[in-house]
């Protein structure tokens, strides 16, 4: 049953990503194929019992972040002429390149890097365990995240903003 | 036995769902308005002269529904502006998976609790299903090709993801009180009762309470804990459903219909459906968490079973038990239901920077002060 959900959820990211990528100049269907993508990898994220992190993939990127970029697309309505050929002839080659990369990485290193699967203790994954994690041990790590995060946004603000009054 | 139980809850939520809260719900929509509005209401559709108070109208509604034509706008996306009206629907339904509707039970040897998926971190489930609703409306104004329907979601997908990020905050200070981000541990919590004056006792401020004084206790519900996180969280949960007066996506003096103008047959009738059955479903969300869920207030589940089950035996005891509270719960559903009901009929529609501004200058820095006080509070008790 897990084999087989896994699979299921593994195909369905897949076809997003390729949904997107074939939508290249739909921008709107592409971040809807996107919306698959994101949904799918929360699901493979709880079969791995890492349930925090698929509920905040589902709650965060496919619920926020994704609206945020079809917000944005709708905002400045971009037509499909709007897109030059040539723009992407450059970049198309190097994502091809870095793509077959990243395959032969996967299907040659990655299995002969990997030891036997690890005992899984018995809270992981879930809130506690991250929270009592991020509050103590990483509380640094976490107050310099939000701190930067704080900046971008009062960056974003005064770019966007046209007179500061 | 495991897999019997689930299709059990499972037809118990449809039946409740389908039977129960949809038919009804328009019914109680037109109804109420009527009487608030000093009217009669919907009370002409019969079958053999029997009118029942007009509640055929919702079977003679979903008749009209799904004999129209299904129209699809030239140069709409015919794919997306056909799937948009499921994606509007199925997070309301799939929303009930998480919500108990009774406590666990043991009878014999076995042991039972009446909800279909008892995950550790169900709130955030409600979440996230809940986060997804946002593609229904933003997809169907989008794949209809028409400026309104645009201009609807895109007011649909700003209002949405602002309140969400407000109504997870709005409820933190709640779950630092429940300690638990399960839905079956909070109505748990909720079935104890605390003594209103035993803070005296606590701080040593008094020895002994006199008797009566003593006796006097409230059910430790979430609404008496954090009185001004339920005001919070039911604003959120509100704008999130989309209905007025936060209904700015379609408001239909400015944009016609809004993100589901090009809809018409059963497709309209789904994102109708949606917002609809989210009436109900944001009432089992509320009673859950701030009203005690499935607890009886001054009656526990030990005093239930304890009192009768020496007169009437175990099993019976049990029972009477599970019929008690999913009645609680679905009483308190049915206030939640009228509530909602009386803020749309009473209040105006907010204009589109209000509803923006009452979010992000008001109900966030107001929620933010809420976590803080409440943490404040929690220390202070644990310290002392």
């Amino acid at each position: 049953m897990t084999d087989f959900l896994f699979y299921l959820f593994a195909a369905l990211a897949v076809a997003g990503a390729l949904g997107m990528l074939l939508n290249v100049r739909n921008t709107v269907a592409g971040a809807l194929s996107l919306v698959g993508t994101m949904v799918s990898l929360g699901a493979i994220y709880v079969l791995l019992d890492a349930y925090l992190i698929g509920v905040l993939q589902i709650l965060v990127y496919a619920g926020a972040i994704v609206v945020v970029f079809l917000f944005v697309v709708m905002l400045l309505n971009l037509r499909q002429d709007d897109f030059g050929a040539d723009r992407l002839r450059w970049t198309k080659r190097l994502a091809v390149a870095f793509g077959v990369l990243v395959c032969v990485e996967l299907l040659l290193v990655v299995p002969r890097a990997l030891g036997p699967a690890a005992e899984i203790p018995a809270d992981f994954g879930g809130y506690r365990m991250v929270g009592a994690a991020l509050f103590t041990d990483w509380v640094l790590a976490f107050e310099v995240t939000s701190l930067l995060l704080l900046a971008a946004m009062v960056g974003a603000v005064i770019l966007a903003k046209r007179s500061i009054d | 036995m495991i897999l019997l139980g689930v299709i059990v809850k499972l037809l118990f939520i449809v039946l409740v769902v389908a039977g129960l809260f949809l038919p009804l719900i328009t019914w109680v929509e037109r109804k109420q308005s009527a009487v608030m509005q000093d009217r009669i209401g919907a009370n002409r559709a019969d079958l053999f002269g029997l009118t029942l108070m007009g509640l055929l109208h919702p079977a003679a509604d979903v008749l009209k529904l799904l004999s129209k034509e299904d129209v699809v706008p030239y140069g709409a996306n015919r794919v997306l502006h056909q799937l948009a009206p499921v994606i509007a629907l199925v997070p309301a339904i799939v929303t009930l998976a998480v919500i108990p509707f009774g406590g666990t039970y043991t009878l014999g040897d076995t042991t039972f609790s009446l909800v279909v998926a008892d995950i550790d971190w169900g709130i955030l489930f409600v979440f996230a299903v809940g986060s997804l609703a946002t593609y229904g409306a933003v997809m169907a104004g989008w794949a209809s090709n028409s400026n309104w329907g645009l201009l609807g979601s895109m007011r649909a997908s700003a209002q949405m993801i602002s309140y969400e990020v407000t109504m997870g905050l709005s409820v933190v200070g709640l779950f630092m009180c429940f300690g638990t981000l399960k839905l079956t541990e909070m109505a748990a919590f909720q079935d104890q009762t605390f003594r209103i004056f035993g803070f005296l006792e606590h701080f040593g401020l008094v020895t002994q309470l006199p008797w009566l004084i003593d006796k006097l206790t409230l059910p430790m519900w979430g609404i008496l804990l954090q009185p001004l996180g339920f005001i919070l969280f039911l604003t959120c949960i509100m704008a999130e459903n989309k209905r007025p007066p936060f209904d700015a996506p379609e408001g239909e003096s400015e944009l016609v219909a809004g993100y589901h103008m090009e809809y018409s047959g059963m497709r309209f009738g789904l994102f109708y459906t949606a917002e609809f059955l989210e009436v109900p479903v944001i009432g089992t969300i509320v009673t859950s968490l701030f009203l005690g869920g499935w607890s009886i207030p001054w009656l526990s589940t030990a005093d239930i079973i304890g009192g009768v089950s020496g007169v009437f035996g175990h099993g019976f005891a049990t029972g009477l038990c599970i019929v008690m509270h999913v009645l609680s719960f679905l009483l308190k559903v049915v206030i939640m239901i009228w509530l909602q009901m009386a803020l749309r009929w009473t209040l105006p529609r907010f204009r589109y920077d209000q509803v923006m501004d009452l979010c992000w200058k008001m109900i966030l820095p107001l929620s933010i002060a809420n976590v803080f006080v409440t943490g404040a509070v929690i220390l202070f008790l644990e310290r002392a």
